[in-house]
């Protein structure tokens, strides 16, 4: 689904992410954990068009697409659901909603179709859909960035730090619901903090440190091998 | 009451024709956070394309038909979205990221290069405006006149500001329009083409401005290359005091500045009248930055 | 190319010394192109101080000039008229250089007060909000003077002594040079930079922002005063539409040209811009037009100014044998 080869990226002349792949198939949820720091946000900007990449490839459905700005992607079928959520603040939930039929043209019944299926999803939203979204709590905030992402039907999801600020009720609430996105064969890729959460709903992770991937393999060993997680995870 | 009727009405005709103008500033600022200093030019442009459209309108259909006066708008409004596209492709997209006095210097520069080539390619001297329609005049009550130009900028303004909130609210572009004023990068995480959406903001804003340059020439006897400069100045007032950013608010504006301008003009101070939207200009900003209906926001870092 | 304030000082007071024993010499339109040079000079470096140092755009300079101008040309025209007809030689007399220096402080103080007054209540906003504030207040002037009647209202205020000799304009420019490097090089005078780069962080350092950006104001509008008297006691002959919204853009673009708060560069711009009309008089019917395009496109290609970029394409080239290129 997502392949990624040797990609470098980075601020203007600041090099953040230097040579990375990795890749993500579909209904699989892939982890990218490191500390705070560690470029896991950046290799997620450069991968979704946010920030240009300097060298490297990006394949998406065996597409190259390196260099593709986002809304571009975004139509391609990649959603990127950045740090910081990037609602539209000032507009309804509902609008926020549609404005996430965007990416494949969704309108009229398709598109009211599309935003029923997730109001049962997400039913926290359904009570709010008349509210701006600059109104809502932290959790409903984050739950409605996803929501809208999801509304194009994405093949491929990138979450960024969906649990930073949320209290733990909520984590594991949006944790669940992040695993219940992998039935629907979406591929997601989790950049997180909370190692334990993330490890627990992914089946591959790979451990980022100082712009590098420095180990990869299947989430559950990652989870059992204590020395790893003291060494890379900072426990 | 008659004076004061017939004042008000003529101030909102003026209105009107400001907050036409006004809508363009607050639409770019919208989405882009800066000042399009040219804007009060490219409503210049659409006066002047008026001017060499009305013959041909004339020729085509009767002299003075409604027709005839549809088209000059049409074509003077198509004329304008064009140049607007063209303005920001050209001069405004290469600074995109650089900081906004850059830009707004650049606005600047287009500003003074369509008023100088105006100067050359139109001539300097006033030219009278073509009469689009006949004239006639009613009178409602003594001492009260209404001229039909003042009914057919009201009737314009409000066909357009109508359309106008049907595109921004109803459509994907516009719809698309207000997501990049809230948040950018948000909208192209959306997959909205960031370019398209702007290009779309200066074609629809310039055309609103060249419909408000053919009602103002239609209102005033001469058009000149430097007619803008004055409108365009107090049409952005009008958006900063309405919210900038803010449509209904900039309609709104106008629409103040419009009547109070005519009212000043209407007593012993009428010789203050081009200085009154600049203090009200500088009142506004001092006491209620947001404007009248804007949001305080918080700035972003 | 870094001038301090003492070099600055010297290099403009030789100047103005040596050019006031040769302007005898000089045929009158040259001599009126530098002391328009000059005039313009004294408006860039004093814009680039509110401008470039205190990162305060403001689009009014001119009606600060204009404020000077009046007040200087209104104090001398009514000076020399009264004197003159009674006190013979009065023209030449050291009276008269008294006269002259006091109505061009006179109007340096009434700028810098309305710099004072503009600046205080508008710093709060930012950017193109300044800007146009500014601008709005330049309008204002601008409309005031049009229907103050005995300042000549719309028709324009003449017969003022032309007393503004080489020599005085060039002492001008000496003393802008110096008090606006003196100002930014001193201690304090960091301070403007602080408040240009990062106000916030500014204030944490614990400078008091308001204050800077405030005498930037008052110290730019002060001088943007001076050389509205010297112009007009030069010209003769002033009116409201010579201090208008075009005059403030022209200064503006000096600054930007130069690169703001380099303030070689802005000598520099001010020198080249102000000889440009001239030099393009051959295609004069083009003149604005070519004029126009030419910012636009320098703002295009070197938004930071372009003897900045010049500057460092400079430097870059020297250093080059040295460490292999810029970076």
């Amino acid at each position: 689904m997502l392949k990624v080869v040797n990609l470098r990226a980075g601020y203007g002349p600041l090099q953040v992410i230097n040579g990375v792949s990795l890749r993500v198939q579909p209904g699989e949820i892939v982890a990218l954990i490191g500390a705070n720091g560690s470029g896991k946000s950046t290799l997620l900007k450069a991968i979704a068009g946010v920030i240009p990449q300097t060298e490297g490839r990006v394949l998406l459905r065996d597409q190259p697409v390196a260099g593709w700005t986002a809304d571009r992607l975004a139509r391609r079928g990649l959603a990127l659901v950045p740090e910081g959520r990037a609602l539209f603040h000032g507009m309804s939930v509902l609008d926020n909603l549609r404005m996430g039929g965007y990416p494949k043209r969704l309108a009229g019944a398709r598109l009211a179709e599309r935003i029923e299926a997730l109001c049962v999803r997400f039913p926290a939203l359904r009570e709010k859909l008349s509210q701006r979204a600059g109104e809502l709590s932290g959790g409903q905030r984050q739950m409605l960035a996803i929501a809208r992402a999801l509304v194009s039907e994405p093949e491929i999801l990138l979450l960024d730090e969906p649990s930073t600020g949320l209290a733990p009720l909520l984590v594991a609430e949006i944790f669940d619901c992040i695993g219940q996105l992998r039935q629907a064969g979406i591929a997601i890729l989790l950049a997180e903090q909370n190692v334990q959460g993330t490890l627990r709903i992914a089946s591959r992770a790979y451990v980022m440190q100082t712009g590098r991937i420095v180990l990869n393999g299947p989430a559950a060993e990652l989870l059992r091998s204590e020395e790893i997680q003291r060494a890379y995870l900072g426990k | 009451m008659a004076a004061f009727l017939q004042q008000l009405i003529n101030g909102v005709s003026l209105g009107a024709i400001y907050a036409l103008c006004a809508l363009g500033y607050t639409m770019v600022y919208g989405v882009l956070q800066f000042i399009n200093f040219a804007h009060g030019d490219v409503f210049m442009v659409g006066a002047f394309a008026g001017y060499y459209c009305a013959p041909l309108a004339a020729k085509l259909f009767q002299p003075q038909s409604a027709l005839g006066a549809v088209m000059v708008l049409l074509t003077s409004m198509t004329v304008c979205a064009a140049l607007g596209v063209l303005i920001e492709k050209l001069a405004y997209r290469p600074l995109r990221d650089h900081p906004k006095l850059t830009v707004l210097i650049t606005a600047i520069g287009v500003s003074l290069f369509l008023e100088f080539a105006g100067q050359k390619f139109f001539q300097a001297d006033p030219k009278p405006f073509p009469e689009l329609l006949p004239h006639a005049q009613y009178n409602p009550m003594p001492n009260l006149v209404i001229s039909s130009d003042q009914l057919i900028v009201m009737g314009v303004s409000v066909l357009l500001l109508a359309g106008l909130h049907f595109i921004v609210r109803h459509t994907k572009l516009g719809t698309a329009m207000r997501a990049v004023a809230f948040n950018p990068q948000a909208a192209a995480l959306v997959g909205i083409n960031l370019d398209r959406i702007i290009s779309f903001t200066f074609a629809l804003g310039s055309a609103l401005a060249a419909a408000a340059g053919i009602l103002y020439a239609m209102n005033y006897p001469a058009i000149d290359p430097l007619m803008g400069v004055m409108p365009g100045l107090k049409a952005f007032v009008a958006a900063v005091l309405g919210g900038i950013g803010n449509l209904p608010g900039a309609a709104l504006g106008g629409l103040i500045i419009g009547v109070v301008e005519t009212f000043v003009g209407g007593t012993a101070w009428s010789a203050y009248r081009d200085a009154i939207a600049f203090a009200i200009l500088i009142v506004i900003l001092l006491v209620k930055p947001a404007g009248l209906l804007g949001r305080t926001e918080v700035e972003k870092v | 190319m870094k001038i301090g304030p003492k070099s600055g000082l010297a290099l403009a007071l030789a100047a103005a010394v040596g050019g006031s024993f040769l302007t005898p010499r000089l045929d009158a339109y040259f001599l009126n192109i530098l002391i328009d040079v000059g005039v313009n000079i004294i408006l860039a470096v004093s814009l680039n101080l509110i401008n470039g140092y205190a990162g305060q755009f403001s689009l009014g300079h001119a009606g600060f000039m204009a404020v000077g101008a009046y007040t200087a040309a209104g104090l001398s025209t009514l000076v020399s008229a009264n004197l003159l007809a009674r006190f013979h030689g009065f023209e030449h007399s050291c009276w008269a250089f008294g006269c002259f220096l006091l109505a061009l402080l006179a109007g340096g103080l009434l700028a810098a007060l309305t710099g004072f007054l503009v600046g205080a209540p508008s710093l709060r906003l930012k950017g193109d909000y300044l800007a146009i504030v500014t601008l709005g207040f330049g309008e204002i002037i601008r409309v005031l003077l049009q229907n103050f009647e005995s300042l000549g209202g719309a028709r324009g205020l003449s017969g003022i002594p032309p007393w503004a000799t080489f020599g005085w304009v060039y002492g001008w420019v000496a003393i802008v040079i110096f008090t606006v490097l003196a100002l930014v090089h001193s201690t304090s005078g960091r301070g403007f930079l602080a408040v240009r780069d990062d106000e916030i962080a500014a204030q944490a350092v614990g400078i008091n922002t308001t204050q800077y950006k405030v005498s930037a104001f008052v110290i730019g509008a002060f001088f943007a005063g001076i050389a509205g008297g010297l112009y007009a006691h030069s010209k003769q002959f002033i009116s409201p539409e010579g201090f208008g919204f075009m005059k403030s853009v022209e200064i503006v673009v000096m600054v930007i040209l130069g690169g703001m708060g380099n303030t070689a560069g802005v000598i520099l711009a001010a020198v080249v811009l102000t000889l440009l009309p001239e030099v393009l008089r051959p295609v004069a019917a083009y003149r604005m037009i070519l004029y126009s395009l030419l910012l636009i496109v320098m703002m295009l290609t070197c938004p930071r100014g372009l003897f900045t970029a010049l500057g460092e394409r400079a430097k870059g080239w020297l250093a080059r044998p040295k460490n292999g290129g810029p970076p």
